[in-house]
């Protein structure tokens, strides 16, 4: 990074310090993943000597990602487009339960898998309309929704537990496909169409100008509120899709369930290198963000500790991660100022 | 030593002293040996391009970075400031182009920003307000409220708070970063009035301007920077020929030429304006550009330009009037850039560009969707139609990966150019598009201008710099406090006719910027 000859660098050189930007951070996560995984080993060697525990361990981590992964993957839109979605774990109650009625069963798996998707990108489209039309802040118009969509979720519920009759729907949670649970395999499509969707789309290059600098987007001719009512359209037909699969996991839906998700997905975009305010983030990282969560939430569970102490330490690593963003962006603007 | 210089030693003496100062950021040499001299009630002037180290050197001596060798001295004494705050505590403010006011304070309580006179963690307001009032009043602007909240200042008052804030700390030196660029004519008159008031009292000032001729009004010497090197030092600021202080900045010799005019615009409007109107800021504003054609828009800040500009191309509703593009009728952005309009805003940072990504990304902003293929960006295609854009502008450096944050003002205006050169616009509103831009790439847009106009593109400009809009247009529209007053061919107006339409009756209205 400090090369001393800036001005009669190669143009190639200069593309390979770009990458090097986001690679570097990944690398970091996988490294935090690595002493997480070595944390594992030194306090239960005798678990990590069955090599078949560890697959199967290995697995389940990646199942219990598979969910606020999705979520994380239409946070990480939103955030990059400039906004923020505190509704996601409301939106994820409100379609499961919604899906999982009687009367919404009585139409079957097709029907359930329609219901959920079709609440998700509902509530989105209304998040979306209040803040690109009605210009309603954010944070301010999805931290109503929060609180509305639990409401109306413990009002089609009854407060009650749902269980879910359809045993394809439950199905999903215990398939595998060649040894890959479906879940996972559901994660992996989701983070490889949300990577394609941010890089190699207009979709995506909308989204980065839209969160960058809106007013150049608008004088620019790109669509700003339309935009930014895809985002949350986006985000919600993500969390339709976390809400089948913890329904799956559950086989059972109820108002309190996604509890927090919406701080857990927000935290995984930030430690995965999205910028706050918009305009920069990655989807890979993104996923290491989730990822390296989860790995400590198996990581207490491996060790019978309190879910009190994992807290504690994964806002360690939320702050932790935002410092050394700082730090990273810091020295990356004064390189470049003259 | 002669006698006159041993008087001026005794009356003047040297306050600051810069040598062979060198600032090294990773991959760039941002300072490589400056020398510099200023004298305790001099206008010291900083010249260079873009790049040359002017911003540069002047966060050395505010604090904000510190050379990697070199000597300074400041009163006689070595000088490193570590923060801002103990450059500030040692006599030394430094008044930026964007000013840094909190716009929801007082008068007062930015003047006294982080040093509010207090007891007991309570802060005095009543004293607070009398010393503001005291420091305005030497300012010759005793008629500003210390109580008043600075966003409802006009910009020219603002820059008044913040040299009362310099003032506040007892500022032995004032370093102004391109004070005039916020400015309308007759309020800089206002500036150097106030500038000579400091030096009358043996306040030094760094005056950094791009405006020759502001340099040879207010300017003692003048030191030249050229790529982080002081190329000439202490030149006298009157006498020394344009042809040299030009030839110091650029190692080349370059007039302020517009080049030629070639073909001639076509004859049916491409752009009709019907008595547009935006209550409070221009009223019943009517306007044609032809293809090919340039036209020119004077006028002072806060005429109504801007404003007008971007109710042209949509941004803006009108309250009544019409805009359109051979008949088609033009409602928001969108419709606008379909019809085949382009504009390049005033404010490039905020307006038009995204800082952090790459140079062809922010030119093809308006284009990117024309290259893609099913909603499939094309990268690859972009790139090489930027570089063809970059050619044909002469960006520099040449490449196009880069993040335009890097990039001089220059450079980043032909870039904000160029995006619409790729849409293939045939109507460009420019608002301003040599603002903050150096001598050499002023040049090089003007003959993109040209060269734009003669390939039968419209061109409607709005500059505050009255040669510019005169050298460049082929008619020049003159607006006043939001109506068009006058309209003439180019070759009939003179300067100083322009600018007495212009500023007749601007004194009676204080519009806040």
């Amino acid at each position: 990074m400090t090369t001393e000859t800036a001005p009669a660098e190669t143009r190639a050189g200069r593309e390979r310090r770009r990458l090097d930007e986001g690679t570097i951070r990944n690398l970091g996560l996988v490294a935090v993943l690595v002493i997480l995984v070595i944390i594992g080993i030194i306090t239960r060697p005798e678990l990590y000597s069955d090599p078949t525990w560890v697959r199967n361990n290995f697995l389940t981590i990646l199942q219990q990602a598979s969910a606020i992964g999705v979520v994380t993957v239409g946070m990480t839109f939103v955030i990059i487009g400039g906004g923020i979605d505190l509704s996601v774990g409301a939106i994820i109650a409100l379609a499961a339960v919604w899906c999982t009625t009687v009367a919404t069963q009585s139409f079957g798996a097709v029907g359930m898998i329609f219901t959920a998707l079709a609440v998700g990108l509902g509530v989105g489209l209304v998040n979306g309309v209040l803040i690109a039309y009605g210009r309603l802040v954010p944070f301010i118009a999805t931290l109503a929704m929060l609180v509305a969509a639990r409401g109306l979720a413990a009002q089609i519920s009854g407060k009650q537990t749902q269980i879910s009759e359809s045993s394809v729907i439950n199905g999903i949670a215990t398939t595998k496909i060649v040894g890959i649970p479906l879940l996972v395999i559901i994660l992996a499509a989701v983070v490889a169409a949300g990577w394609v969707l941010l890089n190699r789309t207009t979709f995506g290059r909308r989204s980065v100008a839209v969160g960058g600098n809106p007013e150049a987007a608008r004088l620019a001719g790109i669509n700003v509120k339309r935009q930014t009512l895809l985002l949350y359209m986006l985000s919600g037909l993500c969390c339709g899709i976390a809400a089948i699969m913890l329904t799956s996991q559950a086989t059972s839906a109820q108002a309190a369930m996604a509890n927090l998700y919406e701080l857990d997905a927000i935290a995984a975009a930030i430690i995965g290198g999205t910028l706050l305010s918009g305009g920069r983030g990655t989807i890979v990282g993104a996923l290491f963000g989730v990822l390296v969560f989860s790995t400590i939430t198996n990581l207490f569970a491996i060790n019978n500790l309190s879910t009190e102490v994992q807290n504690m330490v994964k806002g360690g690593i939320i702050v932790a991660a935002v410092l050394v963003q700082q730090f990273r962006y810091q020295s990356l603007t004064q390189l470049f100022k003259r | 030593m002669t006698a006159p210089d041993q008087q001026k030693e005794q009356e003047h003496p040297v306050v600051l002293r810069l040598t062979d100062v060198v600032k090294v950021f990773p991959g760039v040499r941002a300072l490589d040996g400056v020398q510099l001299e200023v004298r305790a009630g001099e206008v010291h002037c900083l010249l260079g391009q873009n790049g040359a180290g002017k911003s540069t050197l002047i966060k050395v001596l505010a604090g904000v970075h510190h050379a990697d060798a070199g000597e300074v001295t400041w009163l006689g004494e070595p000088f490193a400031p570590p923060t801002p705050q103990a450059a500030m505590r040692a006599g030394i403010a430094t008044i930026y182009q964007e000013l840094d006011l909190v716009d929801d304070l007082s008068v007062a309580e930015n003047a006294f920003l982080g040093h509010e006179p207090s007891r007991a963690g309570f802060t005095r307001r009543r004293v607070t307000a009398s010393r503001t009032k005291e420091i305005l009043g030497r300012l010759g602007h005793g008629e500003i409220s210390p109580r008043r909240m600075v966003h409802s200042l006009p910009a020219a008052a603002k820059q008044v708070v913040s040299m009362a804030r310099a003032l506040s700390h007892d500022a032995r030196l004032i370093v102004m970063d391109e004070p005039s660029a916020v400015l309308a004519h007759d309020e800089v008159a206002n500036l150097f009035r106030i500038i000579r008031e400091l030096t009358s009292h043996g306040i030094a000032v760094i005056y950094i301007s791009h405006r020759l001729d502001e340099i040879r009004e207010i300017g003692d010497r003048v030191t030249v920077l050229k790529d982080g090197r002081t190329t000439a030092a202490n030149l006298p600021a009157r006498t020394t020929p344009t042809k040299e202080l030009v030839g110091r900045m650029t190692g080349r010799s370059i007039e302020y030429v517009f080049p030629p005019r070639e073909g001639s615009p076509g004859d049916n409007p491409l752009l009709v304006v019907e008595n547009l109107t935006r209550s409070g800021e221009f009223a019943e504003v009517s306007l044609t550009v032809r293809p090919g054609e340039i036209v020119g828009v004077a006028g002072l800040v806060g005429s109504g330009r801007s404003e007008l500009l971007e109710t042209i191309f949509g941004a803006r509703r009108p309250d009544s009037g019409s805009v359109t593009v051979e008949g088609k009728t033009i409602r928001g952005v969108g419709g606008a850039v379909r019809a085949g309009m382009g504009m390049a805003p005033e404010e490039r940072k905020s307006q038009a560009l995204l800082l952090d990504e790459p140079v062809y990304k922010n030119m093809t902003l308006a284009s990117f969707a024309k290259f893609a293929r099913v909603g499939f960006t094309n990268t690859g295609g972009e790139r090489a139609a930027a570089m063809r854009t970059a050619d044909q502008l002469e960006l520099r450096p040449r490449d196009v990966i880069r993040p335009i944050r890097t990039l001089s003002g220059g450079n980043q205006q032909k870039v904000v150019v160029g995006r619409w050169l790729l849409g293939g616009t045939r109507l460009l509103l420019l608002d301003e598009p040599t603002r903050g831009v150096d001598v050499g790439a002023r040049a090089e847009l003007y003959q993109v201008i040209r060269d734009l106009a003669a390939s039968g593109v419209g061109v409607l400009l709005v500059s505050s710099e009255v040669p510019e809009v005169l050298g460049l247009a082929d008619r020049v529209l003159v607006m006043r406090e939001g109506r068009l007053i006058h309209e003439a061919p180019a070759g009939e107006l003179e300067e100083d006719t322009v600018l007495n339409l212009v500023m007749a009756g601007s004194l009676l209205e204080g519009e806040p910027a």
